[in-house]
């Protein structure tokens, strides 16, 4: 008899573990946790691993490795997560020029990338892969909507980013929607801290708007410097210079000021305040835009899973590409070069009741927006 | 409008020259005294920086968080020299990098630590808010003209404290001959932890004053501490005078070629081109001078050793 009952339970607990089908997902996850860039980094890493934990899915298992903000650093991590850690799907990278060493050589070991953040434009066009999905954005987008919405009040902008491929896209984008005409363009090293030379240059051209894209401190040293300079000619940006992660360190300077953003704490969706609400329990502050890419990319993620096996690649590849999962941004669907279709808003720096600074929606720049690169990829 | 914009931009050149050499000054009189390469100057720079933020925040007054940066930095400095620093100046330049870029990883762990990952929020103070008018019609942030108004008072400071001290006196003995003014019963020991704490403070009132224009962050001192070195080798090692030309130098040049190359190569080819360009000339050109400040002088401009 107890043989017997033995016998059973065994079989019943190897019944009951195949049912949960415990097929473990590795999850590489290459952001910045250290330097001046990481309150970006931590951010998509704390949305992340909070998505991962609420879903309550066991099976996944996350590798979380910090790359310093530095592309040699991160080419090497991405290495040893492909070959030692045998990773399925990798995730994480902040910053365009990092995703540039890593990218192209990860998907070409067909390892699915998916990017919570930087979206490079050469990325996107001919050199898209089926194996890459952006789950944020391409990076003109935002500041495309912007230089869409400057036509309306401004004739002569001063525009300015650093000198990396982010930059460069960013100010293509803005070019590409804006009519006016320019009082000047120029591009900053990457993580300078002064502005002083170009704050002059600024006053000096007549302009009367700036448009810049500096994202983390390069972004705060620039507004607390030009809320100091005297210069009164109105700024805007899009919205990495004025997300939740810089507001309280850039303070009253940068009330008022107009960005655009494909999201924003006030978006009205239920999967948006459910994201903000459990943000803000678990971490005690408000989640930046990195943070909401990083959970919808998590959740894509999830999604996708729970209709094919990773192990699968063309099923797992096609149930990502479905993008049937609630994004706190709204609509969401990926385009032919796997790059978000989505709306971008304009935002302005608001005062909360309680003192805090953040964003509202005040105007929406496009409706299911496509990057202008599709085109070019033959996907 | 150019001239305006000309007095602007070196005036911009002259305040980043002067907080260049606050840093510059203590890190090559530890160069000096002590032969010490300290690559753990930007961590005190940073930690002058975060005692300033912390501080103002809580007492609401920038004036008291200026007076903790440069207790916390020189405190910080000193208990690092009896520590670990102390240990190091018989070892070669390689161990001493070794060590003080530990230190770099240490402190900058430790803050992150214990303010965390986000940036401080440091703001200037109120009778130091705004911007004065310049000749020409030009207007200036009255905040930068008060730095150059310190680096000058520091400057002054340090050379009558050299000249003129006892503690001066020893520290030139130092320099010249570091066995002989132990063997004549000066406390070599202190004499190190002092000049060591010195070049901390000053690393820290730069970090403090810079933190009010820029971000106060984890690793916010290591870009300050490449462009500190380069003023130490064009100004000669060792040398506070070669630190304060040095120091000059780079800033104007760093700040009037960020401003002149991408306008002057607009004049050859089209604009968009030329910006890019010009940028990346820019971010070399503090390195060409170097470059050949040293192949004319090859042990800087004001060489103590020579």
């Amino acid at each position: 008899m107890n043989r017997i009952l033995a016998a059973s339970l065994l079989g019943l607990s190897l019944a009951t573990s195949s049912l949960a089908h415990a097929e473990p997902v590795k999850i590489g996850v290459i952001t910045t946790l250290s330097g001046g860039g990481a309150g970006l980094g931590i951010d998509m890493r704390d949305a992340f691993t909070l998505a991962i934990k609420q879903s309550g899915n066991k099976d996944v298992e996350l590798v979380i490795e910090d790359d310093a903000q530095k592309p040699e650093l991160a080419v090497q991590i991405a290495e040893k997560m492909i070959q030692g850690d045998k990773v399925d799907l990798m995730t994480g990278i902040i910053w365009s020029n990092l995703a540039m060493a890593v990218v192209p050589n990860a998907v070409a070991q067909d390892v699915i990338y998916l990017s919570p953040n930087a979206g490079p434009s050469a990325l996107a066009g001919a050199n898209c892969n089926p194996n890459y999905f952006n789950v944020a954005y391409q990076n003109d987008n935002f500041h495309e909507a912007m230089g869409q919405y400057a036509n309306k009040d401004y004739k002569n902008a001063f525009i300015l980013a650093p000198n990396y491929p982010a930059g460069k896209d960013a100010l293509t984008g803005f070019k590409r929607y804006y009519k006016g005409a320019l009082a000047g363009e120029i591009y900053t090293q990457v993580g300078q801290t002064d502005y002083a030379a170009e704050v002059a240059q600024i006053r000096a051209s007549g302009a009367d708007t700036v448009y810049f894209f500096l994202p983390g401190g390069m972004g705060i040293a620039f507004m607390k410097q030009y809320a100091q300079s005297g210069v009164n000619i109105p700024v805007m940006g899009p919205g990495f210079s004025f997300s939740q992660d810089v507001l309280p360190a850039i303070g009253d300077a940068a009330l008022g000021v107009k960005n655009s953003a494909t999201w924003s704490k006030d978006l009205d969706n239920e999967a948006n305040k459910k994201f903000v609400e459990a943000f803000k329990a678990e971490y005690k502050r408000l989640p930046s835009i990195y943070a909401a890419q990083s959970w919808d990319t998590a959740n894509l993620i999830l999604a996708a899973l729970s209709k094919a096996s990773v192990k699968d690649k063309d099923a797992f590849r096609a149930a990502l590409k479905a993008a049937d999962f609630k994004s706190v941004r709204g609509k969401f669907t990926f385009n032919n070069n796997n790059h978000p279709i989505q709306n971008i808003y304009v935002r302005e720096v608001v005062k909360e009741d309680d003192g805090v600074l953040t964003n509202k929606i005040i105007a929406t720049a496009f409706e299911d927006h496509k990057d202008a690169y599709a085109d070019k990829c033959s996907m | 409008m150019f001239t305006a914009l000309l007095i602007e931009q070196l005036l911009n050149g002259l305040q980043l020259g002067v907080m260049l050499f606050l840093m510059a000054a203590g890190l090559t009189l530890i160069f000096g005294v002590m032969g010490l390469i300290n690559l753990a100057h930007g961590s005190l720079y940073m930690i002058g920086a975060f005692a300033c933020a912390t501080v103002a925040a809580a007492t609401g007054s920038f004036w008291i968080g200026l007076i903790a940066s440069l207790a916390a930095a020189a405190g910080v400095g000193a208990i690092i020299e009896v520590a670990v620093i102390r240990r190091l100046y018989d070892r070669d330049h390689l161990d001493q990098v070794l060590a003080t870029f530990a230190l770099i990883l240490i402190l900058s762990e430790g803050a992150r630590w214990l303010f965390g990952s986000f940036p401080l929020y440091l703001d200037i103070p109120p009778m130091l808010q705004g911007a004065v008018p310049l000749p020409g019609g030009g207007q200036y942030q009255l905040y930068r003209l008060a730095i150059i108004g310190v680096g000058i008072a520091v400057a002054i400071g340090l050379y009558l404290l050299i000249a003129r001290t006892r503690l001066g006196m020893r520290i030139r003995a130092g320099e010249s001959d570091r066995e002989m003014i132990g063997a004549l019963g000066v406390d070599i020991g202190t004499l190190y932890t002092v000049v060591f704490a010195l070049g901390a403070a000053l690393a820290g009132l730069a970090g403090a004053l810079v933190g009010a224009l820029q971000s106060v962050q984890v690793g916010m001192g290591e870009p300050v501490l490449i462009l500190a070195f380069v003023v130490i080798v064009i100004g000669g090692i060792g040398s506070i005078k070669g630190a304060l030309v040095g120091a000059v130098i780079v800033g104007v040049v760093d700040t009037m070629g960020r401003f002149l190359l991408p306008s002057v190569l607009a004049l050859t080819m089209p604009a968009s081109q030329a910006t890019t360009i010009g940028a990346a000339l820019a971010s070399m050109l503090i390195y060409v001078v170097m470059a050949l400040i040293l192949a004319f002088r090859p042990s800087g401009l004001f060489s103590a050793q020579s």
